[in-house]
């Protein structure tokens, strides 16, 4: 009530002081509210931490560019909300053949974009082809989801190599299609509910002139579709981007074919500032926020909703053999006794962290549970340095700063936590701290500078190969040039399993012997990333893959 | 004065010549860059290498300077690395956010400035004095990320007085004319949304104020006391003039001439202190750019461009505190 008398003091004196000499000068773009009525109507604020790239799905591939994307677009099959597991969305059902190389999808019937086309499987073709001889370097070069699960491009641009993984689409009838591809892979089926192939209208890819990227000086420049007329086929539609205001705005698609949103209008707010975001939740201008700092989520327990994700990533030290030392399996082994990990998780970790005993978490398929578990004891770790002779062992630890991942809130206190155990066993630890976006990558992936170091993954799909295939699928500067060709093949074979009992069978015996005979880095944990939402917001089901639909959202 | 001005613009040429090349190789010189952040977590050495290779950053950084310099001479400012967006248009959003944040502060400061460093002169050694002293002192040795936070803190989570951060309130379907929201809302006649606009400025332009004001409140009263012991104005209360015309034309038009050159040069300083006080406020102006291009994305072409924009902003805003001292004291005569 006092803001509002202030700002009515102040509209009746500065306003109307200035107003005078200059007012109705240009005309206002105000039209009628033209609100369609939700269920329960209402605008929806939730604070986003950064701007997205662009609203093109195939072009984007980080967290803030989908958040919206996921609510305009839908994919062929989706992540059940709040799990990782799949189920249809604008594919019903699909299956493949006995290679896994041809994949044939039912498609959902009386589906419609929101520019009123239909969705059908001549639109799914036109998608997968679009992308498959999507030409120019520039935008090859930005379709990374795209690059790395099908590989290649019918004409790879600019330095570009790879063999492609996409064969063709054929559209037998309106309501099948069937995408085959060059060999199995087994990141699918779950891949294809990555945000970035969703399926977008190809009356408006076309009209809006989506393929054109253009480089210009050091950056790139995308179209009118991408940032103006995303066209899916979602439960919110595009409503624009004020960029003066950092707000996005999405409006109810009262034209849904699942279940249509419930609020008017989704508003996603850009604010970079942490204390900022959550200072707007307080103050009731937004109604949602992520990824609060594990320390903040208590104090904010007490007047939210802070809802723990079910976790889907990975915290873990990696080992670097080319440092010879780190080559002999018995140090690597004393490292991960040396480590607290119970306490780690009680005393560093957000609530509900658990601690990893593999690198992946337990809901992916092919996770063992009899993988061999290292139980913190400082004998065991003195014991093996000793009989390697690495009692005098010194190490370099790079950790980042200037960065917070949801696998990795605090990465100084947990270096710290690490450095003190490993100290503990006799390991003398240099503590390299590099700035994320400053050399740590560049040390730690490229140069492989390190000895040990702090890292992580969030998963992008339910696939063992997303995270395990992902670390240790090949060398890597990152673990060292250590003799690990087996582990290459395992894993190579594993993924290349096209029977899911197989496949299961197989990566179980990976995670195994990752554990006991290769150890190229030791699991710490799995850290639940947290959604805040105030009382009056009903409905929202979080995801492990951060894959939040807001068309469930209800404001009481 | 036709002289100073084409001088004065050939300077400004030669500094940002000079300028954009120390930008350009300091940047550079910065661990990372924006290749990182366009791949984020899915940077592989190879996809960096690739994308290293395409934008060019592989070549000698003589060679980018040359084709930086090629472009930007032909009006080609090139494209923010994080959106795609045009330079000039990523400018002409920021740009008026941050002027209109930098006047209401030296509305603030130069309104409460002048006034109090007058009154604390006036009543030199009295209570008036000692508190704009210490007042003053305060202004200055104050960190301004903690001011914003502070006034924060009290005045959105405890009094509920102003909202958190921001322009604009969220949701506010404002026309968009000039870019400056106060304005457009006055020309659009959008009354509520200029309200709303004035009312989202007064928390950051009072924090970005502080300096300044602290400065023209020192400044003023240093100047206003030489001026009192001038023989001119002995003379002229001698005359038996009143003190109210004693007090303007002859005390406080003199005093004058050090708070405008204070003035311009706290420009500067504002710019500088935008970058924190958009950064508190979430304001969204060239502050925020610098904050976002340095810390995230390394977004080298908006970074380059905003701190060139904000050196003609400094030359200019002194060329015209310069020129303005033949308005206020027709005894200057510039050469």
């Amino acid at each position: 009530m006092q803001a509002r008398r202030l700002k009515t003091a102040i509209a009746a004196t500065a306003v109307a002081a200035l107003a005078v000499g200059i007012a109705g000068c240009a005309e206002s773009d105000r039209g009628s509210s033209g609100d369609s009525g939700g269920k329960t109507g209402g605008t929806f604020v939730f604070a986003g931490s950064g701007d997205p790239k662009n609203f093109d799905p195939i072009f984007n591939d980080d967290g803030e560019s989908f958040r919206p994307a996921r609510q305009i677009f839908d994919t062929l099959i989706q992540n059940k909300p709040g799990t990782a597991d799949l189920v249809g969305a604008l594919a019903e059902s699909w299956e493949h053949d006995a290679t896994g190389k041809v994949w044939t999808f039912k498609l959902r019937q009386g589906v419609k974009f929101h520019d009123g086309t239909p969705f059908n499987a001549a639109a799914v073709c036109f998608n997968f082809d679009r992308w498959f001889t999507m030409k120019g370097a520039a935008a090859q070069s930005q379709m990374l989801y795209y690059g790395d699960v099908f590989e290649g491009f019918a004409k790879n641009e600019g330095d570009a190599t790879g063999e492609p993984v996409y064969k063709s689409c054929a559209a037998p009838d309106d309501n099948t299609a069937v995408i085959s591809m060059n060999r199995y892979k087994g990141a699918f089926p779950g891949a294809f509910a990555l945000t970035s192939f969703s399926i977008s209208s190809p009356d408006a890819l076309k009209k809006y002139d989506a393929d054109s990227v253009t480089q210009s000086g050091d950056s790139f420049t995308y179209n009118d579709y991408g940032n103006l007329h995303p066209t899916g086929t979602g439960p919110f539609t595009f409503g624009g981007w004020d960029k003066s205001k950092g707000e996005i705005t999405l409006n109810r698609n009262p034209d849904y074919w699942g279940e249509k949103a419930k609020v008017d209008k989704m508003i996603i707010k850009i604010i970079g500032e942490e204390t900022t975001r959550k200072q707007e939740l307080r103050a009731g201008t937004v109604q949602g926020i992520d990824f609060p700092a594990p320390a903040d989520a208590a104090a904010l327990a007490n007047d939210f909703n802070v809802i723990a994700r079910p976790a889907f990533n990975i915290l873990y030290l990696g080992i670097n053999q080319k440092n010879p030392k780190l080559r002999d399996l018995r140090v690597r082994q004393a490292i991960a006794y040396a480590l607290n990990r119970q306490q780690l998780v009680q005393t560093k970790g957000p609530a509900g962290t658990k601690v990893a005993d593999e690198l992946m978490p337990g809901t992916v398929l092919g996770y063992a549970p009899d993988v061999q578990k290292y139980e913190y004891s400082v004998d065991k770790a003195k014991q093996l340095l000793k009989e390697a002779g690495a009692e005098n062992l010194t190490l370099n630890f790079y950790y980042p700063t200037e960065v917070t991942r949801p696998y990795m809130p605090n990465p100084q206190e947990i270096f710290t936590a690490l450095a003190n155990d490993l100290q503990a066993v006799g390991i003398k630890v240099n503590g390299v701290p590099r700035p994320w976006n400053g050399g740590y990558k560049d040390d730690v992936q490229k140069l492989g500078k390190h000895d040990l170091h702090l890292l992580g993954w969030t998963g992008d799909y339910n696939d063992p190969g997303n995270f395990v295939g992902t670390f240790f699928g090949r060398e890597k500067a990152e673990f060292g040039d250590g003799a690990m060709t087996d582990m290459f093949a395992a894993i190579a074979g594993a993924d290349g399993t096209v029977d899911e009992a197989g496949k299961k069978t197989a990566w179980e015996q990976v995670n195994r012997d990752v554990a006991s005979k290769w150890l190229p880095a030791i699991p710490i944990w799995h850290a639940p990333p947290s959604i805040v939402v105030t009382k009056n917001v009903k409905g929202l089901i979080a995801s492990p893959l951060t894959d939040e639909r807001f068309n469930t959202v209800s404001l009481s | 004065m036709l002289r100073v001005i084409v001088r004065r613009l050939l300077q400004l040429a030669v500094t940002l010549f000079a300028l954009s090349i120390l930008v350009f190789v300091w940047l550079r010189s910065l661990p990372g860059g924006p290749v990182d952040a366009m791949l984020g977590d899915r940077a592989t050495p190879e996809r960096r290498a690739l994308l290293v290779k395409a934008l060019g950053y592989d070549q000698p950084i003589l060679v980018q300077y040359w084709r930086f310099l090629q472009r930007t001479l032909v009006g080609d400012f090139g494209a923010s690395t994080r959106s795609g967006d045009s330079v000039l248009s990523v400018l002409g959003r920021a740009f008026p956010a941050t002027i209109e944040l930098t006047v209401a502060a030296m509305i603030i400061a130069v309104g409460l400035g002048v006034p109090l460093g007058y009154l604390a002169a006036r009543y030199r050694g009295r209570m008036p004095d000692n508190l704009s002293v210490v007042g003053t002192l305060v202004g200055i040795s104050i960190p301004i990320f903690f001011l914003g936070y502070l006034l924060k803190d009290v005045f959105t989570q405890h009094l509920h007085w102003f909202p958190p951060s921001g322009r604009i309130s969220i949701g506010m379907d404002n026309t968009h004319v000039t870019g400056f929201f106060v304005l457009d809302g006055i020309l659009t006649r959008e009354w509520d949304a200029s309200a709303d606009a004035i009312w989202h400025l007064i928390l950051p332009a009072a924090t970005l104020a502080t300096i300044p004001l602290a400065v023209i409140v020192r400044i003023t009263r240093a100047s206003v006391l030489d001026v009192l012991n001038e023989d001119y104005v002995r003379t002229a209360e001698a005359k038996g003039l009143r003190a109210k015309v004693v007090r303007q034309r002859h005390v406080l038009r003199n005093a004058l001439l050090p708070v405008v050159t204070t003035i311009g040069l706290q420009t500067g300083a504002l710019l500088a202190g935008a970058v924190l006080t958009e950064k508190v406020f979430n304001w969204g102006g060239l502050g925020t750019e610098i904050t976002n291009s340095i810390s995230g994305s390394r977004d080298y072409p908006v970074l380059q461009a905003v701190l060139m924009l904000a050196a003609i902003v400094f030359i200019v805003v002194n060329l015209l505190v310069d020129l303005s001292y033949a308005v206020i004291d027709p005894r200057v005569r510039v050469r």
